[in-house]
């Protein structure tokens, strides 16, 4: 079974430690402008979810390229990124819905997470645990139990 | 550099003249950031004799050295100026963001000088610094001025403002940062307000370098699993934010009740951490960088108090509820939301309505005195109201806007104010705690709990356990605690840290990031500089041993009432020796050795 970086954005308190480390791990210092992840906060309602690259199966960023610098992974699971190979015509930031890939003119190159090659720092970091790398099947377990026990508890009370 | 950006942003808000000056790095080293720097050039620029509210005074924001890395729970800046509810030295610490974007943008410090023609805003995206109109956005409050200045900078800008208690310069208006986060005490806003400056938006794409990254790395690894093994740092705080110190603090007799007229409140539990997790936290928050995460999102659905955001800390929920005689959570974090809307500090304005309910009950003041507002303790729709017409400006707010120090004194009674050099004492009775009454007492802003948090080891027994009630060892912690906390405070750091770090902890961290080999002991060293200027600039603007004190509350009539019946401040009896402990003369001025020996000479 394949991993996958999972959100929980119920347990992120938006304090972007995630872009940080990121940003560290692939840029050598604290440039967030540069992290591959970013966390959006509400702050009317004190939410915040965090955004990176969700890897997809059918990735719009890497249909578009022409170079074939984005391609999928079929082992990984991952969508990657071959710098030598870009030419910097910036298709995948415009294709991608999630806006999830980014273009970073300091460095001439995209930004994109890479789940630093299996263990990504944002989730090392993550001090609620609302980022976690984990199994793909395990990763949805204790969301869908906790769905379920909601259910339970609907049918009890409509029977009781 | 690393760890400091190394410029200084400069605006001349008279002139519109924007400049730009290098960060002297002696300075850096010498006075690390945020309160320290901000301080500093308060000294070499600001005459301390200055009316705060006019356009001489300076209004300075820095982040520190540590803000926008991921140094644990380090993302803070402060706003330093000369406040006018106290009229000494002031610096207000908030969170958030905002100090990390300022370093994103380039800039370890912005100083505002002058005051602008018309309502403007200032917006930083890394060099490009413009000053722009904000007629359209004065008289909004937090939340409204701030959505609008994401729509016209940038959706990722990072917004302080004031609202419009700053605006009408109420003596403890705050300034509010993505609009949860307050840099609250002193009035620091209407010193923003008096220069009609309505907000800073600020958008930064650079990064924080870091001198030796592993050891830095190692370093904050190491400091983030003290704090996160620390029953408070990683625990306590997350589970119930500041507010769980309701009921240990009543159960010591230390909670300031009625205005403090004693220190225990039977029901104080209402109002606790326990609680507000049980009814109102959705989730607990976290400032940049944070890895403690006692900020608490909230919400009340009852529709008399309905509303959402962030809070109650601690000293709120007491200074609404107990000290008010209100047990009403929904009450309590009403109250909380006006002030986080309309920007006005929660400690000194729960302290000022506090104030105004004692001299109700005791018919000083009466409904004519109110215009209507029915000040009886434990009123809290009163309460409510009196903290909204506080921050509109409106009715008796227009007298509360005062502070309780004024308030009190227009009616004859100042020694009913429960403030030091002005400031409301925070939530713990000096009675009851004698070091914290020796802070409050010698704070160089008056009333204030986070520049000397004995309560550590007096009451929670961190990092080791003090007797409460002894004198004997308390100045020394005094004034080790204040020095440790102004060099926390310049680093950027939370002072929560503490509950796992100490001095050799922030030092390993430091040196890393900026590559300048700082000992524990250099690490206190700045902080003492800091504490000793600060102390030299309010010996200039005029205050005096004399104003090292309590009111006469505290030292003369013993509490009535719970665990801490009978005891009285001793604040008096420790000051020789804080003085003594400090290397000051009896006058409280600091000696020449002293100076000389903290480079201040």
């Amino acid at each position: 079974m394949g991993m996958m970086l999972t959100i929980h954005p119920e347990k992120c308190t938006g304090c972007r430690n995630c872009e940080l480390a990121c940003a560290l791990e692939h840029e050598g210092n604290f440039r967030v402008k540069a992290s591959r992840i970013h966390v959006y906060a509400w702050e009317r309602e004190a939410f915040s979810v965090p955004m990176m690259c969700q890897q997809c199966k059918d990735a719009a960023c890497s249909t578009v390229c022409m170079p074939k610098a984005l391609t999928r992974d079929t082992a990984t699971g991952l969508v990657d990124y071959d710098a030598a190979k870009c030419i910097g015509c910036k298709m995948c930031v415009q294709a991608c819905q999630f806006g999830n890939i980014a273009w970073d003119a300091m460095s001439g190159t995209v930004l994109k997470c890479d789940t630093c090659d299996g263990d990504p720092a944002c989730a090392r970091i993550c001090p609620t645990g609302a980022l976690e790398w984990a199994d793909e099947g395990l990763a949805v377990q204790p969301r869908k139990k906790s769905f379920a026990t909601k259910l339970k508890n609907a049918f009890a009370e409509a029977q009781s | 550099m690393n760890g400091w950006m190394g410029k200084i942003l400069r605006v001349d808000l008279g002139s519109g003249k924007i400049s730009t000056e290098r960060l002297d790095p002696q300075l850096a080293r010498d006075y690390l950031g945020a309160r320290g720097l901000g301080t500093k050039i308060m000294w070499d620029e600001v005459d301390p004799n200055v009316d705060p509210l006019s356009p001489a005074n300076k209004l300075i924001f820095a982040p520190g050295p540590f803000s926008g890395t991921f140094a644990p729970s380090s993302g803070r800046y402060d706003v330093v100026t000369k406040g006018p509810l106290t009229g000494t030295i002031a610096a207000s610490n908030s969170g958030g963001s905002f100090g990390a974007e300022l370093k994103f943008a380039g800039w370890d410090v912005v100083i505002l000088e002058g005051k602008a023609a018309k309502p403007s805003y200032l917006w930083i995206c890394d060099d490009a610094v413009e000053l722009r109109d904000a007629s359209h956005l004065w008289g909004k409050d937090v939340p409204t001025t701030t959505e609008m200045l994401y729509g016209e900078t940038s959706e990722d800008a990072k917004v302080a403002c004031i609202g419009p208690a700053g605006e009408k310069l109420v003596l403890f208006a705050s300034v509010m940062n993505e609009m949860q986060r307050a840099a609250g005490r002193t009035g620091v806003g209407a010193v923003m307000g008096s220069k009609n400056l309505k907000a800073i938006a600020v958008r930064g794409t650079q990064g924080v370098d870091v001198a030796d990254k592993d050891a830095f790395v190692a370093a904050c690894g190491e400091a983030s699993r003290k704090i996160k093994e620390h029953p408070v740092g990683g625990t306590g705080l997350r589970l119930y934010g500041t507010d769980v110190l309701v009921n240990i603090l009543n159960s010591v007799g230390g909670l300031p009740t009625n205005n403090f007229q004693t220190g225990h409140f039977p029901t104080a539990d209402k109002v606790g951490g326990e609680s507000l997790a049980a009814k109102q936290l959705q989730r607990p928050r976290g400032c940049f960088a944070c890895i403690i995460s006692c900020g608490r999102g909230t919400k009340v659905t009852n529709p008399k108090y309905k509303g959402e955001g962030e809070g109650p800390e601690y000293e709120t929920a007491w200074g609404f509820g107990p000290d008010c005689g209100i047990d009403d959570l929904d009450a309590v974090t009403k109250a909380n939301y006006w002030c986080n809307e309309l920007g006005l500090d929660t400690i000194s304005m729960g302290g000022t309505v506090a104030c105004a309910v004692e001299m109700f009950s005791k018919g000083i003041i009466t409904l004519k005195d109110t215009e209507g507002l029915d000040l009886s303790p434990g009123n809290a729709e009163a309460m409510v109201e009196a903290v909204r017409l506080t921050g509109v400006g409106e009715g008796f707010g227009k007298k509360l806007a005062l502070g309780s120090w004024r308030l009190a004194s227009i009616y004859g009674h100042p020694e009913l104010s429960m403030t030091a050099k002005k400031q409301e004492m925070p939530a713990y009775e000096p009675r009851a705690v004698q070091g914290i009454g020796l802070n409050y007492a010698t704070n160089n802003r008056g009333g204030c709990h986070v520049r000397g948090y004995t309560i550590s080891p007096e009451v929670l027994g961190v990092p080791v356990k003090f007797d409460k009630d002894a004198t004997e060892g308390k100045p020394e912690l005094v004034a080790l605690f204040q020095n440790l906390t102004a060099a926390i405070d310049s680093s950027g750091a939370c002072l929560f840290t503490t509950f796992g770090i100490g001095a050799d902890d922030y030092a390993a961290m430091l040196s890393a990031l900026t590559g300048v080999a700082y000992s524990g002991d250099d690490f206190i060293k700045c902080g003492e500089r800091v504490w000793n200027l600060e102390r030299l600039w309010n010996n200039r603007a005029g205050f005096t041993a004399a104003d090292d004190a309590l009111p006469p509350r505290m030292t003369e009539e013993p509490m009535p009432t719970g665990p801490s019946k009978g005891s009285v401040s001793r604040v008096k009896e420790m000051m020789p020796k804080y003085y003594a402990v400090r290397g000051w003369d009896d006058a409280g001025r600091p000696t020449e050795e002293k100076l000389a020996e903290l480079e201040l000479a």
